[in-house]
């Protein structure tokens, strides 16, 4: 009897073990984590339920990246400060992340869909590296997109046409779906890669 | 277009001895235009502009764009905003950096694709403090859409 429970146990013990590898995250992973340089977003429920097209016009949500390290941006491709910088900056990560670089999916969420057609958006996107992916909703879309990341927006006249202020923040999820990283604009690509390093080493 | 005439006037004053200052002289250097893809209808210049005595940036215009304007980029909770300046000050002696972390020029409605290699002129009003304006031609090289600035806290090497 005693035995049997025993067997039973350390069976059911395997089990949760190959559970545990099979999903390949570390058992901490669902609490808070410790990043040197951007926001912990572990407790943050963002983000979940985005629904827009890519540029060949596919639909793409967040599970489309799980598996993946997808580090998440808005902006504008008219944009001439922060969204081309942005994109630099996560082309530089890349290189520094070396052989772990593949794991990482840059996804540029559009603001601005009345201007920034497919066509104009993949030429933007794959100027900063061919990996990247760009993706763009109805107006509509958009708002309910930006509104999931708690992200601000919105259109500043200037002449004849506009410009748009907005969140700068990089968004990381983890290979799961689940959001963890937050990174301001003022963070430089090594600081960057460090606290990637620590979301992957979660999940 | 103001240049040479100005010059000559410099000329003039040093031959006949007068040790003036002089008119105030404005010198613009590392100017760059960031290259578009095409049909995205904007881009920025930037570049670094140094005025002999205070004077500030009134206005730019360029061939290329039908509207442009200097805008200054500002961080609040890490939103980006955006937004015209009446000008930019450029106090004596100091290089004011247009950059994408800053002032910066924006070329609005582009009337043609912005390539690597290529040049835009752009021409600068500048006008100092007894409100004597300087116009300044720049031609500004096309850097690569994925450039980074020159200057700022970002680069590194």
């Amino acid at each position: 009897m005693t035995d049997l429970l025993t067997r039973r146990q350390v069976v059911a013990g395997i089990s949760l073990l190959g559970l545990g590898a099979l999903a390949g995250c570390d058992p901490r992973s669902g609490g808070a984590l410790d990043f040197k340089y951007g926001k912990d977003m572990s407790n943050k429920i963002l983000g979940r339920s985005f629904k827009l097209k890519d540029t060949q016009g596919n639909v793409r949500t967040l599970s489309s990246f799980w598996g993946s390290m997808p580090m998440v941006f808005f902006g504008f491709t008219q944009c001439p400060a922060v969204c081309p910088t942005t994109l630099a900056r996560a082309a530089q990560i890349k290189k520094l992340m070396g052989r772990d670089a593949g794991f990482l999916q840059v996804v540029f969420i559009s603001l601005d869909p009345e201007r920034d057609t497919p066509e104009v958006l993949d030429a933007y996107v794959k100027a900063f590296d061919p990996s990247f992916v760009a993706l763009s909703g109805t107006l509509e879309e958009t708002a309910a997109a930006a509104r999931e990341f708690g992200v601000f927006y919105e259109k500043v006249p200037a002449g004849d046409t506009y410009t748009i202020s907005h969140t700068s923040t990089s968004y990381v999820f983890d290979s799961r779906g689940q959001l963890r990283l937050g990174l301001s604009h003022s963070l430089n690509a090594k600081e960057c890669a460090e606290d990637l390093l620590t979301v992957m080493e979660v999940c | 277009m103001l240049r040479n005439p100005v010059k000559r006037t410099l000329a003039a004053l040093a031959l006949i001895g007068l040790a003036l200052p002089a008119m105030a002289e404005t010198t613009v250097s590392d100017a760059w235009a960031r290259a578009t893809v095409p049909h995205q209808k904007s881009s920025g210049a930037f570049m670094i502009l140094t005025a002999s005595t205070d004077s500030k940036l009134l206005s730019v215009a360029s061939p290329v764009a039908r509207t442009v304007q200097v805008h200054q980029m500002t961080m609040e909770n890490d939103v980006m905003k955006m937004g015209e300046v009446d000008s930019v000050p450029l106090p004596a002696g100091k290089a004011v950096s247009l950059d994408p972390n800053g002032y910066h020029v924006m070329l609005m409605d582009l009337n043609q694709q912005l390539k690597e290699g290529e040049q835009v002129p752009l021409t600068l009003v500048v006008e100092d403090a007894k409100g004597v304006k300087q116009s300044i031609e720049v031609k500004a090289p096309v850097r690569a859409l994925n450039a980074e600035a020159m200057s700022g806290h970002q680069h590194m090497h």
